[in-house]
């Protein structure tokens, strides 16, 4: 930074020179690439992180010490955790710290596999309801009430019509949450047939699949993604919940809602049972959100106002 | 002493890509009761003078130094909460979109009486009677019915009268008005304009209006300031102004050849295209601002920035090849 | 106005009737042979033929369906499989408890998340903004049922400060009736705070970037009277919109709130239904509770008109 008046030109007499003030503040330290990314977005750091490490700890149980699972184990039961077992026994002698770590693979099977189904659905419906009129009304109503029945309530009531499955309780859970994102969806279509490009593409006789493929998907990516993390963080809880009242996965999986749904009885005295797979539950839904806020403050800060 | 002094005015911002110096040293003053019209294009730093002014900038991105003295106090000293009992008191301030400048869940009398009750204590009653009195003043019909109703049943010229009422109801000694006009239609526009001219008479407030519509400050104003890139590059009363603008940036303006004597008839000059852009900011410039616009640009011109100078009676402009006045031209 | 709210309630009619829809058609909907489900898998074919006729899946789906809705018209839910009772007094008998639980955690939500919001959007980038969202997102990450425990470890067991489970009828006097119902709400409360705080502080930034509230600074007024009066009422309309549907969030977390703290209510009524696959009862709750949930949302369409002016066409 050059000062101003500095010249090598000899000052003509009489010549008004402007009075160079100095400046108020440091510029602020900008932080580039992906590295600065992650300095400038924390949470997604800290989320990314922990779900990395909770995920790697479901594809590797088999690997981190634990044992079979569903050995029963009657003489050892309801020991708090020592030396042996690291997160104690529960009421049939099972090794809690096992059943912990293979139920990471329920929960986040659950969670992902919702997420993927029920944004492909959304997708899909939200796509229709944009681009055809005349369904738009009626799919719209249908998800109004669809969304009217409280998410639980509506997995429950599949549930219990049906043999308790992981696949029942991802197709019931995803049921409940197709509506939000074919909302979304469906509210990007909108305001983007309005856009000017899409109509000259219209007018230039492009058809719809590719319009929709070059102008509208890659629109509604960033969206999806951040719903898509609500969506599997919420399905994992309602996994829980379900498994938990009873109305969920089969009682021989080893999923954390069903871990604390057997401690129930006896969490007065052995808290540990169902503190452990609570902790674990707890870490990996908020690992989820974290990344799920990082993205949307990250991808898009109009979209972060909306969501 | 003037009502208010302004004096090496300072407003820089830290922005992502750097830090922005809308107002780099700019000094002047307003006497009681005079009219001073601020004119520039957009973005040259005319907007966040006024708004430095009220301290009405959020300071963590940025930053206010300099003086500023109303009735001899420097208001950039005083705390927050004494400039609070300032601002819509003793200096008020409109802004250019009245659409949107008027908070749509309350009524208008609500909005006008509120300056009535925090600063000077009326009641409910009192201020609600006095609200209507003010609609009644700036020219809203069936002002008792109107001061019940709420901004989005009022057009867009009635709501610029509406912020008016608001910003004169305490009867304040220096009104800022931010482009008051520009957002309305043209027919509005004179209409409300001549309010203004009117009620500044009344009230006795002086006024500092900001515009880039030379018509304007034709019409209203009695000194004139012109501000290029953060800086003020030439000061002059009006009439003066218009007869021998002596800044190329102001001769651009108003839409002359850069010569000297040239006078100009009319009113009413609307801002002339000057080929190129304003300069960023976030730069340290060096040398004149415009000297990149400029047809009478030097070597000289783009090594040292010119300060400001007396060219005339009572007229300064920061240029070096500007001639001063030769007595009885 | 009143036009207004007419045609919203004329406009939930068709949602409601396509929730009653969604209910009835669950049953036909679900994969496999829902009677033999239900029977169980000790049950023999004359015990699914008898829960088929009683769930009228024999019969031709309209005419089904439209006993069903004459049925609820009459407001009979059905009778449940197990106890052969009518499933509209199994729910009266349970309804108070629940309704308890939700309301007060309904007002402890609005009386905490509104103003954190609006604190963290004042000071939004600082450090209490900062603190207040990281809370948030933790809160909203905990399963209901793990507050629960934890508080009920910590308040009830340990510090034996308020009872651990159970539940006191208000006619049995008011401080009863709250001490049993502090843990679960706070429990019940805490996903829905954070959900009520994010959405107000956002409503906030959002409204604090208009001129309106520059015009209010230009005009000297004070930083409550910004927030509460100029600012609130603008940011409202969202709020109270998540407000709204957030009680669905409610309603799922109290079937598992009453069975942490065991409190009588229709989470264990739901509970226990399914335990005994009593199809029935759980398609009433669901029922009732889905026309709760629509008649929350109109109120707060309603409510609309008293917020902002403009909305009372």
């Amino acid at each position: 930074m050059t000062v101003s008046t500095a010249s090598p030109m000899p000052v003509p007499p009489g010549l008004v020179i402007a009075q160079q003030l100095p400046d108020l503040l440091l510029p602020a330290k900008v932080r580039r690439g992906v590295l600065g990314f992650l300095r400038n977005n924390p949470t997604v750091a800290i989320g990314g992180a922990l779900l990395l490490c909770l995920v790697l700890v479901g594809i590797f149980a088999p690997y981190l010490g634990t044992v079979d699972p569903t050995a029963l184990a009657p003489a050892k039961r309801t020991r708090p955790p020592s030396a042996d077992f690291w997160f104690g026994t529960d009421a049939l002698g099972r090794d809690i710290y096992s059943r912990v770590l293979y139920g990471a693979r329920v929960s986040l099977t659950v969670g992902l596999s919702v997420a993927l189904l029920a944004s492909l659905a959304g997708l899909t419906i939200g796509l229709i309801s944009g681009f055809v009129r005349w369904a738009d009304s009626i799919i719209m109503r249908f998800m109004d009430g669809l969304m009217s029945i409280p998410p639980i309530l509506l997995a429950v009531a599949l549930m219990a019509l049906t043999r308790g499955s992981v696949g029942n309780v991802i197709l019931a859970i995803t049921i409940a949450e197709i509506p939000r994102v074919s909302r979304l969806v469906r509210g990007v279509v909108l305001s983007l047939r309005e856009q000017p490009y899409v109509d000259a593409a219209v007018a230039s006789g492009t058809r719809t699949p590719m319009i929709i493929l070059r102008h509208i998907l890659p629109n509604t990516l960033a969206p999806m993604l951040v719903q898509a993390t609500y969506v599997c963080a919420s399905a994992m809880i309602v996994e829980s919940i379900l498994s938990f009242i009873g109305a969920g996965t089969p009682p021989t999986i080893p999923s954390w809602g069903n871990i604390m749904a057997e401690g129930r009885a006896l969490w007065q005295v052995k808290p540990f049972i169902v503190f452990f797979p609570a902790a674990f539950l707890s870490a990996t839904v908020l690992a989820v959100n974290l990344v799920g806020d990082g993205l949307r403050d990250a991808l898009d800060p109009r979209m972060a106002k909306s969501l | 002493m003037a009502l208010l002094e302004v004096q090496n005015l300072q407003t820089h911002f830290r922005t992502p890509e750097g830090i922005n110096r809308a107002v780099d040293g700019v000094s002047f003053h307003v006497d009681e009761g005079e009219t001073l019209a601020i004119v520039g294009e957009s973005g040259c730093g005319k907007s966040v003078t006024s708004m430095s002014l009220m301290r009405l900038i959020p300071e963590p991105p940025g930053k206010i130094a300099g003086s500023v003295r109303f009735q001899g106090k420097d208001l950039l000293q005083l705390s927050e909460q004494e400039m609070r009992a300032i601002r819509g008191n003793d200096i008020s301030m409109i802004f250019q979109e009245p659409m949107t400048s008027l908070n749509p869940v309350l009524t208008v009398g609500r909005q006008i009486g509120e300056t009535l009750r925090i600063h000077q204590g009326y009641d409910k009653q009192a201020a609600e009677a006095r609200a209507i009195e003010m609609l009644a003043l700036v020219g809203i019909p069936e002002p008792a019915r109107r001061v019940r109703e709420y901004p989005h049943q009022l057009s867009g010229g009635m709501r610029q009268r509406v912020m008016i009422a608001i910003s004169l109801a305490c009867s304040p000694k220096l009104l800022i008005a931010d482009e008051p006009t520009t957002a309305l239609d043209v027919t509005i526009q004179a209409q409300i304009l001549q309010l203004m001219l009117d009620l500044k008479r009344r009230v006795g407030a002086a006024v500092i209006l900001i515009t880039h519509d030379l018509g304007v400050v034709a019409e209203i104003a009695e000194r004139v300031m012109v501000m290029y890139a953060g800086r003020k590059v030439e000061e002059a009363p009006v009439a003066e102004l218009f007869r021998s603008p002596r800044h190329p940036y102001t001769q651009g303006l108003l839409g002359a050849v850069p010569k000297l004597g040239s006078s100009l008839t009319g009113a009413a000059r609307r801002l002339a295209e000057i080929p190129g852009q304003v300069p960023s900011l976030k730069q340290r410039i060096e040398g004149c601002a415009f000297a990149g616009r400029c047809a009478l640009a030097t070597d000289l011109c783009r090594e040292v920035a010119p300060g400001l100078e007396e060219k005339g009676p009572r007229h300064v402009a920061a240029c070096h090849y500007a001639p001063k006045e030769v007595a009885a031209a | 106005m009143v036009s207004y709210i007419f045609r919203r309630v004329l406009a939930t009619l068709p949602v409601m009737a396509i929730v009653a829809l969604l209910v009835f058609s669950l049953l036909y909907i679900a994969p496999g042979d829902p009677a033999a489900v239900i029977a169980g898998d000790q049950a023999s074919p004359a015990d699914v033929e008898r829960i088929r006729q009683s769930l009228g899946l024999d019969r031709p789906l309209l005419v089904q369906f439209g006993s069903w809705v004459w049925h609820i018209l009459h407001g009979d839910l059905g009778t449940s499989i197990f106890t052969n009772l009518p499933v509209t007094s199994l729910i009266v008998q349970r309804i108070e408890p629940t309704l308890s639980l939700m309301t007060i955690t309904l007002v402890l939500t609005i009386l905490v998340a509104v103003p954190l919001g609006v604190v963290a959007a004042w000071k939004a980038g600082s450090w209490i903004d900062r603190a207040i969202m990281a809370f948030a997102v933790s809160a909203f990450s905990l399963p209901v049922f793990v507050v629960g425990y934890v508080l009920a470890y910590v308040f009830a067991l340990e510090l034996e400060w308020l009872p651990v489970q159970g539940y006191t009828p208000l006619a049995e006097g008011l401080w009863p009736w709250l001490e049993n119902l502090i843990l679960p709400s706070v429990a019940l409360a805490c996903v829905y705070i954070a959900l009520i705080a994010r959405i107000t502080r956002a409503s906030m930034l959002e409204v604090l970037q208009q001129d309106y509230i520059r015009t209010a600074r230009a005009k000297g007024l004070g930083q409550r009277n910004i927030l509460f009066v100029h600012a609130l009422k603008n940011a409202a309309v969202p709020i109270v919109t998540v407000i709204g549907i957030g009680v669905a969030l409610l309603i799922g977390g109290a079937v598992v709130t009453e069975s942490v703290f065991a409190i009588p209510g229709l989470g264990r009524l739901t509970i226990d239904a399914i335990l005994r696959r009593d199809y029935p009862v759980i398609q009433g709750i669901v029922l009732m509770f889905s026309f709760l949930y629509t008649l929350v949302n109109l109120t707060v369409d309603v409510t609309y008109t008293l917020i902002d002016p403009r909305i009372r066409y």
